[in-house]
C-alpha cells in the first residue's frame, strides 16, 4: 500500500498553516485542517516537495538512531556519492573518508558501484523484446510511487531492476564475507539523501525485504561528520575507492542514468514535469524513445531534501570528481566479482503492481454518481484556488464535500455570498472562519510570517 | 455523465487537453487501462484532425456504466470521399501540418483500430461528425 507507513510527520508547534505545502504537492494529498496541514499519507508519494516549500520547516523525517550501529561488528555505511558534493571544497575524499570512520563506520561504500554489473543488468532488460518502451528507471523511488497510483497503466514500463543503495549492500555483504565476516555481523546503514529513499529501504516495492538494517539521515551525518573531519593530512584512504567509476559518480545526477541506454533516451527531474511527461507517455504521445530517466528532485539527487550543499555546487563538484575516477568498464574486482552471476541475480526485482488512487472509490456506478456530484457543486464554486478551504483548489474541494470530507460553508467566498443572500448570519460565518483557521489568525501580529518574510 | 470541450483549428500547442481530461474521468471510474489508453488515442487523432483540417469544433463525451460514447463535430471541408480517407497513409496534410509532425495519414485508421464502432459523416464545404464507442470490460 502507498503510504503504509509514516516515514515523514508535520511538528504541529511549528506549522503555521500557510497552504504552501499543501499548494506544491503533486498529488494533492494535504489538506489544512483546523490551523494544521495534514498530510493524507495514502496518496502521499514522499516527493518531499511539501518540505521545500514550508517556509517554518515544519515537516520531519523520521530516522533511526545512529547508536545503533554499535550492535554490529561490521559496520557498512552506504551513501550515494551525492553525499561527497556537499562537502566545501576544502576536504578531501580522504578527510570525508576518514571522518566517516571516526563517526563509528568500520566500512564505507558509496553506492553506484560496481557499476557496470547495473549497466549491464539494465542493458539485458533493455534488450529483451518483451519489455515495454519506453522503459522507465526505477531509480527513483517517488517516481515509482508515483507511477503505481496514478499512472498505473505505466507500471509494466517499470525496469524490474533494483537501485545502486542494493547493488552496493549486495557486493558488500559478498566481500566481507569473502574475508571472513559473518553475515548476522555485518550491519549495513543507509545515508539517505530524501524521504522516498527511506520508504524504499523499510517497505521496498518489488522486493520481500530490505538488506538495509538502519537508516541515517544524509543531513545528520553531514553534520556528524562535520563535527570529526581532520584538517589536516589524514592517511591515503583512496584504495576504499578503488571500484568507483565515472558512470557511478555521475549516476545520481541528472542524465546519469540515461547517458547509458538506448538509442534514444530521456532524463526529466523535478516532480512537477514528471507528472506532466508521464500524462503524455500515457496518452501514448511520446513515440520512438527507449529509456526514460525520472527524478522527483530538481537536478536529481543533488536536490534532495536531505542535502545540505546547495544543488548546483553539489553537481558541479561531483562531476568534476567524476573526471579523475576510471570509466567502469576498466575496474575489475577481485575474486572475478564482475562475472558473480549471483550480484545480477540478486538485483533482479519481482513485478510492481499498479496501487491505483481512486478519489470515489472502485464501484464504478457510485464513483460516477459522485463525480457527477462534485461537477456540479464546482459549478457552484469561485475557480480561483485560494485554498482558504483548506483544501488545494476548488475542485480538490468539491471532490472533498461529495467524501463528506467537507462542506459547502468551508468556501469562504460561497459563505459570503449567503451571508449576502440572508441564509446566514455574519456571526455565524465568521465563527465557520475561525474554526477552520484557529483565532489567532485575526489578532495583530506584526510578526506574522509569510512567504515574503521567509525569503522566499 | 457528459463532458465537453471546445477545439480550435490550427492550435496545435494545445490539441489533447478532451483527451486528458476524458482520460482522468476514466481512470476515476476504474476502467481498465488497455481500454483508456485505446480511448485516448482515438480521441486525441480526432482532436487533431479538427485542428489540422477543420476550423474548430466541439468534443463530447457520454459516459455510463458501459461505455462511452464521443462525439467530435466541427465546421470544416468536410471530407468528399470518406473510404479514401480511410486509407492507412492518406493525407491532404499540408507540408507545414507535416513539418509539424502530424498527417502520416494514420489518424483514421488508429480510430477505427482503437474503437469498438466509428461513425463518420461529412457534407463538404460544411463540417465533420464522427461518433465513436468504446465498451468497458
Ligand atoms: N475532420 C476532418 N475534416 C476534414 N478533413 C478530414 C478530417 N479528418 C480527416 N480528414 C481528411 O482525411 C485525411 C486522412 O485523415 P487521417 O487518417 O487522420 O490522416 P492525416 O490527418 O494524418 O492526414 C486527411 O488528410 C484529411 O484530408
Ligand atoms: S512528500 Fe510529496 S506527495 Fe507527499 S505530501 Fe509532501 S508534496 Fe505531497
Ligand atoms: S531524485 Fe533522488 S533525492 Fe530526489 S526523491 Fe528521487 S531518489 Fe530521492
Ligand atoms: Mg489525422
Amino acid at each position: 500500500m502507498i503510504g503504509d507507513a509514516k516515514y515523514h510527520s508535520l511538528d504541529p508547534s511549528k506549522c503555521i498553516g500557510c497552504t504552501h505545502c499543501m499548494k506544491s504537492c503533486p498529488t494533492e494529498a494535504i489538506r489544512v485542517v483546523n490551523g494544521l496541514a495534514v498530510i493524507d499519507h495514502e496518496r502521499c508519494v514522499y516527493c518531499g516537495q511539501c518540505h521545500r516549500a514550508c517556509p517554518t520547516h515544519a515537516f520531519y523525517v523520521e530516522q533511526d538512531d545512529l547508536a545503533m550501529i554499535r550492535s554490529f561488528k561490521y559496520r557498512v555505511i552506504l551513501f550515494p556519492s551525492i553525499m561527497i558534493g556537499q562537502f566545501p571544497g576544502k576536504y578531501s575524499e580522504d578527510q570525508i573518508y576518514d571522518g566517516l570512520k571516526k563517526v563509528g563506520f568500520t566500512h564505507i561504500y558509496e553506492v553506484e558501484q560496481p557499476m557496470q554489473v547495473m549497466i549491464d543488468s539494465i542493458n539485458e532488460v533493455l534488450a529483451d523484446k518483451e519489455t515495454p518502451k519506453p522503459a522507465i528507471s526505477i531509480y527513483c523511488p517517488a517516481i515509482v510511487r508515483l507511477i503505481q497510483g496514478r499512472y498505473p497503466s505505466l507500471t509494466e514500463n517499470l525496469i524490474l531492476r533494483k537501485a545502486p543503495h542494493n547493488l552496493a549492500a549486495h557486493f558488500a555483504v559478498e566481500q566481507l564475507m569473502l574475508e571472513g565476516a559473518l553475515r548476522e555481523e555485518i550491519g549495513l546503514f543507509y545515508a539517505t539523501p530524501c524521504i522516498a529513499k527511506i520508504a524504499a529501504v523499510k517497505s521496498p516495492v518489488g522486493e520481500s525485504e530490505s538488506i538495509v538494517d538502519g537508516i541515517v539521515n544524509m543531513n545528520q551525518l553531514y553534520n556528524e561528520v562535520m563535527k570529526v573531519i581532520s584538517d589536516d593530512v589524514v592517511d591515503d584512504n583512496t584504495v576504499q575507492r578503488k571500484n568507483l567509476s565515472t558512470e557511478g559518480i555521475n549516476w545520481s545526477l541528472t542524465r546519469g542514468e540515461s547517458c547509458h541506454f538506448g538509442s534514444r533516451s530521456i532524463a526529466i527531474d523535478g516532480i512537477h514535469n514528471a507528472v506532466r511527461f508521464l500524462e503524455r507517455l500515457e496518452n501514448d504521445q511520446v513515440k520512438g524513445i527507449d529509456f526514460i530517466e525520472m527524478r522527483a528532485c530538481d537536478q536529481s539527487c543533488a536536490g534532495g531534501i536531505l542535502l545540505t550543499g546547495n544543488r548546483f555546487m553539489t553537481v558541479e563538484r561531483l562531476e568534476r570528481r567524476a573526471k579523475r575516477y576510471p570509466s567502469a568498464k576498466e575496474i575489475h574486482l577481485e575474486n572475478n566479482q564482475e562475472n558473480s552471476q549471483e550480484l545480477k541475480r540478486k538485483l533482479i526485482l519481482d513485478p510492481i503492481v499498479p496501487k491505483p488512487h481512486f478519489a470515489f472509490g472502485k464501484d464504478r456506478v457510485k464513483a460516477m454518481e459522485k463525480m457527477d456530484k462534485a461537477q456540479r457543486i464546482v459549478c457552484f464554486l469561485p475557480g480561483i484556488d485560494c485554498g482558504a478551504c483548506g483544501a488545494p483548489n476548488c475542485h480538490a474541494l468539491a471532490e472533498d464535500m461529495v467524501n463528506n470530507k467537507a462542506k459547502m460553508s468551508d468556501c469562504i467566498f460561497l459563505q459570503q455570498k449567503w451571508v449576502d443572500e440572508g441564509r446566514i448570519n455574519a456571526r455565524k460565518a465568521f465563527l465557520n472562519i475561525q474554526k477552520k483557521w484557529g483565532t489567532d489568525r485575526f489578532k495583530a501580529d506584526c510578526n506574522k510570517r509569510g512567504r515574503r518574510n521567509e525569503g522566499f | 455523465m457528459k463532458l465537453t470541450f471546445n477545439i480550435q483549428g490550427g492550435d496545435f500547442t494545445h490539441a489533447g487537453k478532451p483527451s486528458s481530461e476524458v482520460k482522468k474521468v476514466l481512470k476515476q471510474l476504474n476502467v481498465d487501462g488497455k481500454t483508456v489508453k485505446n480511448i485516448v488515442i482515438a480521441l486525441y487523432e480526432a482532436e487533431v484532425n479538427v485542428v489540422a483540417h477543420a476550423w474548430k469544433g466541439t468534443v463530447s463525451a457520454e459516459i455510463d456504466e458501459n461505455k462511452i460514447t464521443i462525439f467530435v463535430e466541427d465546421d470544416g471541408p468536410g471530407i468528399p470521399d470518406i473510404e479514401l480517407a480511410m486509407q492507412a497513409g492518406y493525407s491532404t496534410a499540408s507540408k507545414q501540418v507535416r513539418d509539424m509532425g502530424f498527417g502520416a495519414g494514420m489518424g483514421l485508421p488508429n480510430m477505427k483500430k482503437n474503437t469498438d464502432e466509428l461513425l463518420i459523416e461529412s457534407i463538404v464545404g460544411k463540417g465533420t461528425k464522427v461518433k465513436m464507442v468504446n465498451y468497458f470490460k
